[in-house]
């Protein structure tokens, strides 16, 4: 199996040393020709203003929508999760390039500042009973869900924090900076 | 839940890796940065160039600036304080800037002591030239580093030579057995657990960035191929004769730095790179760098 880790902004050596951690040799996807040759895609976290403008310019963001789902599963963590819904609320001044393929609504930036990031438990039934611990930075929120795309991860409160949409996933924390390896096994079976 | 811990600290300036924070003077000049692809921006009233040609006390920036920057972008905003003047810190955090510079290229307000980081809940970030002051900062509180070079210079030799020196020292350390370390981390005047955490685990324990003299593609580049995990450009994009297009081309050179080709094509046409300076023809005194104790 080929697995993929966007590498133009943002923790992709952390995703990179999580899949190493179970057995996997990630390619580094920054150029079409890398993309071709992956059959699973980690969008990471970093800046999804950065990360969808270095898309749009190095012609990647046609390549991935036409095979999104398809023959190319795709997991999004926190700017992933915002690359990969169809809506966003909060984009920059003037909009910005998204991938759009999850039928999901995002708002960016939602919990606040820096000083509003925060970790707190997570329920997350499809990876087993054990809570996964949740970090979340200047983290969006999935403020609603469309057709085909469910609900796979809460907050206590409630709150949406993953969906999947059949082989597409979002995440708005970051599994790949705990020690808890369950989403990135998870994601490799999608 | 619990807001502004150790991870969250650390783990935003792991999502600005591979990435260029830009320094801006105005709410338009953010604007351009965040379109151009930075991930971040540094909210200044004069940046580096301006501060060492009109020299005076350089101090922290209006608040009411700061704010109008963050208005204006939806992408982390920072802001510096001076070394060791906990209250501007205090002002920084209290108007919700998401990270501090406790920064050399303002004027010192205390000669002997930093900012004890570890009392604020908004993360700091520090400037070092070598292991042992990297590892100083982290000890104070720092959650992500900067090698200093020379801020203002578009000369890009000192964040060369620091560089150089944190990850050189890190990997003689490598080589090291306990009995070593314990002398190396006097030598250096660095917490001995982090001197022994950084030759087991072969890496710092947070984020380091370049900065300080970076004017061109290349010269991020060449930074990011050194080592550090991204880059700071101060007067760099917006002293050069066409900032749009160099903000996005150091973006991309930082993105593709191991990609002679793609830093061959964004490095064309880019008009004219801000002025350097020659760092033997800064007397003594007027290097920032050498401010941070």
């Amino acid at each position: 199996m080929t697995v993929g880790v966007l590498a133009l902004q943002g923790d992709f050596r952390e995703h990179c040393a999580v899949l190493q951690r179970i057995g996997i040799d990630p390619i580094e996807v920054r150029l079409p020709r890398q993309l071709a040759r992956v059959e699973r895609l980690i969008i990471p976290g970093g800046e999804s203003t950065t990360i969808g403008r270095l898309l749009t310019r190095y012609q990647l963001l046609e390549p991935i929508r036409a095979r999104a789902g398809h023959d190319l599963a795709i997991w999004g963590t926190c700017a992933g999760a915002i690359l990969l819904a169809k809506e966003v609320v909060d984009q920059k001044q003037g909009g910005q390039p998204t991938i759009g393929v999850m039928n999901l609504t995002i708002q960016r930036n939602a919990y606040g500042s820096q000083l509003d990031s925060f970790e707190a438990p997570i329920t997350m039934p499809i990876i087993g009973e054990t809570p996964l611990p949740g970090v979340f930075i200047r983290a969006p929120r999935i403020i609603a869900l469309g057709q085909g795309s469910e609900a796979v991860g809460w907050l206590a409160d409630g709150s949406v924090v993953a969906a999947r949409q059949g082989r597409l996933l979002a995440t708005t924390f970051h599994p790949e900076l705990t020690g808890d390896d369950r989403v990135h096994r998870l994601f490799l079976e999608l | 839940m619990e807001k502004s811990t150790w991870t969250t600290k650390v783990g935003l300036a792991q999502m600005l890796k591979g990435g260029v924070i830009m320094d801006v003077v105005t709410p338009e000049q953010a604007r351009i940065a965040e379109e151009a692809g930075a991930v971040a921006v540094m909210a200044l009233e004069r940046v580096p160039a301006d501060i060492r040609a009109q020299g005076g006390v350089a101090r922290m920036s209006d608040p009411e600036l700061i704010l109008a920057i963050k208005q204006a972008v939806t992408i982390p905003v920072m802001a510096k304080a001076r070394i060791g003047h906990f209250v501007e810190a205090q002002v920084l955090e209290a108007i919700g800037v998401d990270y501090i510079d406790e920064s050399e290229v303002l004027t010192p307000a205390d000669e002997e002591h930093h900012i004890n980081k570890h009392k604020f809940r908004v993360p700091f970030v520090c400037g070092c030239r070598n292991l042992g002051e990297a590892l100083r900062r982290i000890a104070e509180g720092a959650a992500m580093l900067r090698t200093k070079g020379e801020a203002g210079t578009g000369n890009v030799v000192e964040a060369v030579r620091h560089a150089r020196a944190v990850y050189g020292e890190i990997r003689r350390l490598q080589s090291m057995n306990e009995d070593e370390l314990f002398t190396y981390a006097k030598q250096i005047q660095a917490p001995y657990e982090l001197v022994k955490q950084v030759a087991a685990e072969g890496r710092l324990p947070v984020v380091n960035f370049a900065a300080g003299g970076i004017a061109t593609p290349a010269d991020a580049a060449l930074l990011m191929q050194l080592g550090v995990d991204g880059i700071f450009v101060g007067s760099g994009i917006f002293k050069s004769g066409d900032p749009v297009k160099r903000a996005r081309a150091i973006v991309e050179a930082t993105t593709h730095y191991n990609d002679p080709e793609i830093i061959a094509e964004v490095s064309k046409g880019l008009g004219e790179a801000m002025v350097g300076i020659n760092i033997d023809q800064i007397p003594a005194e007027q290097l920032m760098a050498r401010r941070g104790w």
